[in-house]
């Protein structure tokens, strides 16, 4: 193990506190705020007190609040999230079979908002000041300004029902779900592995208007990040040199110039990841998308505690995960980074 | 011809116009929520004539939803819940993220290593999933939407804060202060505090929003206020049930008056920016 690894630990060390707070941050918020998991699994006020009295008993809700706590932290590291009183299944099993949808989903909205992203704040650092620099300005403002769910239902009106050749939702056409037995839950992937080129294309279909309307909102900020990483980077003699030589303007930009904004806009990018997740779930609900977002929405409407708090944990357990990997991206394409 | 004129303008509009331009779309929003009684042709909330999913007409401007309810009248009346709950969350959150804020970076050490570590755990977490849960919790209405968005965005003011504090409290005059024998508490309030207000007041304008998308997603979800009461997220989301036969006015002009109003605050953000910090303008020759 070279000093990358031993990076990589210290890193994880250090993620373990941010962890920590967060589940505990969660715990707060579910347990000691006013409020109890019994009456909202009963439905409020009118349950009767018996069963209220019963509930409280079987979960453990009548001891002291620390010693709920560490019940709690207990659990989460033995994988025991509770059963979901909607499914009826353990919230891990739920939670797992769901986060593939969300997953996919964000990953190719970051896809998109990258590409998006990078390419204008790239023109745009070229045309400083010019036209097009100033218009991508204002796009990114209004970027930051458009609620998601407001572009995606613009997106689907315009596509779906008055062009009618993008479908309104979901991730496959009910008739091909039925028939359709995935590997990975990963449907992208499935259908490659699976061969079947049709199915990609509808899979793809399904996918394209959620991630680029997740995608577009997110691209404002990353061009922004570009514009200004880039705008520092072509200020740099070296730049200077590499144009005296006489290389070409592209050759300049593409190779010598992105390479060094790069750093900040990978960054940038994956602590945008973990902020998607509030995204998708605007995006899922809006697209009828079976993610996590959506498993929590109804769980919420359900009164499932358990299964309301497990995807929380979730959440954070991924969040902190992203975190990490983002840190020792940033220390493998920065070299100035010790390890 | 028209090109360069058009790159003129905008160039302009570029530096202080911004704000300029802000300030007046903000303005004029508020004056129109708070004379909306004056303004609004029809009841928001009542029932008024036949006429059910009209599109846009000149007697509805805006069209009507399935209720028969006049849309340009929803709108109207619709900017006060999301204008009262932004401001007033982004407000305690400010007053609680600074105090937190200037303590952690004028005490150091331990406390400030703390208070950082836990408001950037905060800081990692969606901002919408947390308020969500928040809200969720405590119930949903005005009181739960104000609570839950004042606590995600905490945070915000306090790396702001936290950063100036950190540095002023370096510098010769708050040194002076020490020296003349000043407390504390007094240094903190008369010689760091004033000296953060400044980059407080752009983040604060673009607080309100990203406070205001918020507020919007929550109501959009179904956490805001009971139905019949006017309120832009609320609105979108029940037009999103007569998407599917085309009926596009439910929708569209809700959205639009959200991202104005956003726009708005965003714009002047900007204006704040550019003035307090020239660098950003910085020009490449």
């Amino acid at each position: 193990m070279g000093g990358i690894g031993k990076y990589a630990f210290t890193r994880l060390l250090l993620t373990i506190p941010m962890l920590f707070i967060l589940l505990t941050l969660v715990f707060i918020i579910l347990r000691v705020m006013p409020g109890n998991p019994c009456l909202s699994m009963l439905g409020g006020r009118n349950a009767p007190q018996s069963a209220i009295d019963r509930c409280i008993k079987q979960y453990d809700l009548n001891k002291p609040l620390y010693l709920q706590y560490f019940q709690y932290l207990g659990n989460i590291a033995r994988g025991n999230f509770g059963t979901s009183i909607r499914t009826g299944r353990p919230v891990v099993k739920d939670v797992f079979d769901r986060f593939p949808a969300t997953f996919e989903l964000a990953i190719f909205s970051m896809l998109i908002a990258i590409l998006i992203g990078m390419f204008t704040g790239i023109f745009a650092s070229t045309h400083s000041d010019r036209l097009a620099d100033h218009s991508l300005r204002i796009f990114n403002i209004v970027s930051f300004a458009m609620p998601i769910y407001w572009v995606g239902l613009m997106a689907q009106l315009i596509f779906a029902v008055k062009l009618g050749i993008l479908p309104v939702g979901g991730r496959l056409e009910p008739i091909t779900a039925a028939y359709f037995h995935p590997i990975t839950k990963f449907y992208v992937l499935d259908s490659i592995l699976q061969k079947n080129w049709g199915l990609l294309i509808e899979v793809l279909k399904h996918l394209f208007l959620p991630a680029l309307t997740l995608g577009l909102v997110q691209s404002g900020f990353l061009g922004r990040i570009s514009r200004s990483s880039m705008l520092e980077v072509l200020d740099k003699d070296y730049v200077t040199t590499a144009r005296s030589k006489g290389l070409r303007e592209r050759i300049v930009i593409y190779q010598h110039a992105l390479k060094n904004a790069l750093i900040p806009i990978v960054t940038i990018s994956g602590l945008q990841f973990a902020l998607l997740l509030g995204g998708a779930i605007l995006t899922e609900t809006t697209f009828s998308w079976p993610g996590l977002a959506r498993y929590l929405l109804r769980s919420i409407d359900a009164r499932d505690f358990f299964a309301l708090q497990g995807t929380i944990v979730f959440f954070a357990i991924f969040i902190s995960t992203v975190n990490l990997i983002v840190d020792v991206i940033y220390s493998l394409i920065d070299p100035r980074v010790k390890y | 011809m028209l090109a360069k004129w058009l790159v003129a303008r905008i160039h302009v509009l570029s530096k202080q116009h911004l704000m300029i331009i802000g300030m007046i779309i903000v303005g004029s929003i508020i004056l129109i929520t708070v004379l909306a009684p004056f303004i609004a042709p029809y009841d928001p909330v009542n029932y008024q004539d036949g006429g059910r999913l009209e599109p846009p007409s000149l007697k509805h401007l805006l069209g009507t939803d399935q209720l028969g309810r006049d849309v340009l009248s929803r709108i109207i009346y619709g900017g006060s819940v999301p204008l009262k709950v932004a401001g007033i969350a982004a407000l305690i959150a400010l007053v609680t993220g600074m105090i937190i804020g200037l303590f952690s970076g004028y005490r150091g050490g331990i406390t400030d290593r703390t208070f950082s570590l836990m408001m950037d755990a905060m800081y990692s977490f969606p901002g919408l999933i947390l308020a969500i849960v928040i809200v969720a919790t405590l119930g949903a209405g005005i009181f739960g939407m104000v609570f839950a968005i004042s606590f995600v965005y905490i945070p915000t003011y306090f790396r702001v804060v936290r950063g100036q504090a950190l540095q002023i409290r370096e510098q010769e005059f708050v040194e002076a202060a020490r020296a003349e024998g000043a407390s504390g508490f007094r240094i903190l309030l008369k010689h760091i505090a004033p000296n953060t207000v400044n980059s407080v007041m752009a983040v604060l304008s673009f607080n309100i929003a990203d406070a205001i998308l918020t507020e919007a997603g929550l109501s959009f979800l179904g956490f805001g206020l009971p139905p019949p009461a006017p309120d832009w997220g609320f609105d979108i989301s029940n037009g999103q049930r007569f998407l599917l036969a085309g009926d596009w006015w439910l929708i569209t002009f809700a959205g639009i008056a959200i991202i104005v109003l956003c726009l708005g605050f965003g714009m002047i953000g900007e204006g704040i920016s550019d003035l307090i910090n020239p660098k950003r303008r910085r020009k490449r020759a």
